[in-house]
């Protein structure tokens, strides 16, 4: 078996024999060690050349996301480890939680890998029903209604997404041999001479499909319960790796459709999607009172953002664009560590009840506080980057709509700072839970430091190789 | 394949029924009846399917007839069934938007459809574009169902007669690589499993199935 198929089986394999362990320790040990050799598999697929084996490829755009899905999997495991006791599972959810895990980063690295579209949808419902049985772990009625809504919504995207391929193959059969019907490499190659309104219907319903899933306007809803109603380590997981395959989903369809001169142009779409989900979650942003669902509106925002950049399409746009996934797959998983250690210790996620976290948890407050200017897109993070990159960039083409981005962004800015001086600064409330014994709680912050750490060292020194390859995927999405 | 040959016209026919019995859905008052016209569209669909697969000579498509025939004729109806009996729903249907108007907004729906697919697809076969009409008018008329109605069973119907509407799409093009079938019948199966469980609970822990009153339960109160 090739390497790409190994990263996808060896989760698969390990969450069969995860649903076998009843017990926290061995289980959470499992999984960390799973995770841990994943990511060293990553790596050595990235050390491959890139290439196309049969149903899987690997390439510019997928691999920085193959590599740091791998990665946040594995701190978030970690994380998990070192804070799982205080969710109080019992031995079945103990196994259904680490075997759905599993599941899920198995899906996540198939959906990034795959090239024939059928594998990559089937790959992100995968991922789907992984995620919903994570999110209604609980068994509360909080948890039900979050998971029901995730899978309701969710499933109406994913049929979609469905319909949307179905149109495509229909576009370019006449073109194509059966046996590569729905591969991403020969549809890109035919694309130009597909009829271009059969295109057109098809990146309409890929586009409302897929978006769904990456939390875009008008199907956004369930991404804030999601977000709040699972397990702590989950919110980490969703935002920083389902959200991201979601969207490379959309890039897929969305650089066919752009490969064709009459088909209409994908780029107002995204556009105009973009900047309506920046708004409304900026806005939203301001009246949420639980810090899990305000940072789950976050995520909107920024996956609104990325959107409106590779909207804005060319070099420099969809550059800014793939960082900015980047950026926030680091960052906000780190959010999530902190949100979701604070909650544990002060017994409760609403944002009136975590306060002054740097008075009484200091190394968690500072990494929580460093965490939210980050995603506020305050230097040195990566965010920054990306955001002064589109905003530049946007300037130059279209500068009313930059001027609409922007101050969206700034509603967005100061809802996050607010929320920040709260949680951080301001005057501290009272712990339910004390500290975790010995070297748990040092576990439960490494992996948001770890992450600050990453995302600073790449928006100050971002390896050649790294920035190269980033270009070359700009190029692809067109 | 064109008008008046046997092949186009049967499976002309049997994609028209799966679209008639979308409009006995939106029109059901009990939840029984619902479900019962649900049955009916699957084994109509598997029909459909068999005939793709004698029309095509493609052997794969006589499997996602059978699996569609076996979960969506037989399986799930009797689950849903089941479900109701245990819950002891109450027999009418709520719907949000009544009866009169969900059926005029289907009539629009299946006009857009047809306004959308059939210029859409210009460079097709004529039966891959009128089928392709007929699956998006389903697709469309199931998440009509979906909106209208609040009881979380008739939701669950109106998603699984909307994933009806892929599988007509998918077998609408001859040629499809089958693994898009596969995946689909197994993906109506899991759907139907999880929502009978989430259903369940929302019925344990609540006196009514009706997700109107979920809402309750979100975590942004003061």
């Amino acid at each position: 078996m090739s390497l790409q198929w190994a990263i996808v089986f060896l989760p698969w394999l390990g969450a069969a024999a995860l649903a076998a362990v009843p017990r926290l320790r061995p289980a959470t040990a499992g999984n960390v060690a799973l995770s841990g050799l994943t990511f060293a598999m990553a790596l050595a697929l990235a050390a491959q050349p890139f290439g196309q084996e049969g149903w899987t490829r690997v390439d510019a755009l997928n691999l920085p996301f193959l590599v740091l899905s791998a990665f946040v999997g594995l701190t978030t495991a970690v994380f998990s480890a070192a804070t799982l006791d205080q969710e109080g599972f019992d031995h079945w959810r103990i196994r259904a939680y680490h075997a759905a895990y599993q599941v899920f980063m198995g899906a996540q690295f198939l959906a990034l890998l795959a090239d024939n579209l059928g594998v990559m949808w089937v790959a992100i419902e995968i991922a789907t029903l992984a995620t919903v049985s994570m999110v209604a772990v609980h068994r509360t009625p909080a948890a039900f209604e979050a998971a029901w809504k995730f899978f309701i919504l969710c499933g109406v995207g994913i049929a979609l997404a469905l319909f949307g391929t179905i149109v495509l193959y229909l576009a370019a059969q006449p073109l194509l041999h059966e046996e590569n019907g729905l591969s991403w490499a020969a549809l890109m190659q035919v694309a130009p001479d597909c009829a271009p309104g059969t295109l057109n219907l098809a990146f309409a319903f890929l586009l409302l499909g897929y978006g769904t899933k990456a939390g875009l306007v008008p199907l956004h809803s369930w991404l804030p319960d999601a977000h709040a109603e699972g397990p702590v380590p989950i919110s980490a997981v969703l935002s920083g790796l389902l959200l991201n395959a979601a969207m490379l989903a959309v890039l897929r369809a969305k650089s066919i459709v752009g490969a064709n001169p009459e088909a209409i142009a994908p780029g107002p779409f995204l556009l105009g999607l973009g900047l309506a989900t920046v708004t409304l979650a900026a806005i939203a942003l301001w009246r949420r009172r639980d810090a899990r669902r305000f940072f789950g509106w976050s995520s909107i925002e920024h996956m609104g953002i990325a959107a409106f950049a590779f909207g804005l399409g060319g070099a420099a746009a969809n550059l800014a664009g793939l960082l900015h996934l980047l950026g926030h797959s680091l960052v906000k998983s780190a959010v999530f560590f902190g949100v979701g250690r604070a909650a544990q210790a002060k017994g409760s996620q609403k944002i009136a009840d975590i306060q002054g976290l740097v008075t009484t948890h200091p190394a968690l407050g500072w990494g929580l506080a460093i965490a939210i200017a980050g995603i506020a897109g305050l230097p040195p993070m990566l965010l920054f980057a990306s955001e002064f990159r589109l905003l530049s960039a946007a300037a130059a083409q279209m500068p009313w709509l930059a001027l609409a981005l922007a101050l969206a962004m700034v509603v967005a800015l100061a809802a996050l700072v607010t929320v920040l001086q709260a949680m951080c600064f301001g005057p501290p409330t009272p712990d339910a839970a004390g500290a975790l014994d010995g070297w748990r709680e040092a576990a439960a912050a490494a992996p948001l430091w770890l992450h600050l750490a990453v995302a600073t060292a790449l928006a100050l020194a971002m390896p050649a190789g790294l920035a190269a390859m980033l270009a070359e995927a700009a190029r692809v999405i067109g | 394949m064109s008008f008046g040959q046997l092949g186009y016209d049967v499976a002309h026919l049997l994609g028209g029924g799966v679209l008639l019995l979308s409009f006995v859905l939106l029109y059901q008052r009990r939840i029984g009846a619902v479900i019962n016209a649900f049955a009916m569209q699957g084994a109509l669909l598997a029909l459909a399917a068999a005939w793709a697969a004698h029309a095509q000579g493609v052997a794969g498509l006589y499997l996602t007839a059978m699996l569609t025939m076996a979960a969506k004729g037989v399986l799930i109806p009797l689950a849903l069934h089941a479900t109701v009996r245990r819950l002891d729903l109450h027999r009418t249907v709520e719907t949000a938007l009544g009866i009169g108007p969900s059926l005029v907004a289907g009539v629009g729906l299946v006009a857009l459809a047809i306004l959308v697919a059939l210029p859409a697809t210009e460079g097709a076969r004529a039966l891959a574009r009128e089928d392709l009409a007929l699956a998006l008018s389903v697709v469309l008329l199931g998440m009509l169902m979906m909106i209208t109605r609040r009881n979380a069973i008739s939701q669950v119907i109106g998603l699984l007669s909307l994933e009806n509407g892929l599988i007509l799409a998918a077998i609408g093009v001859a040629g499809m690589p089958l693994v898009v079938e596969l995946s689909t019948a197994a993906l109506v199966l899991m759907i139907a499993v999880v929502a009978a469980v989430f259903a369940f609970q929302i019925r344990e822990r609540f006196d009514t199935l009706d997700t109107a009153s979920l809402e309750e339960h979100r975590g942004e109160r003061r």
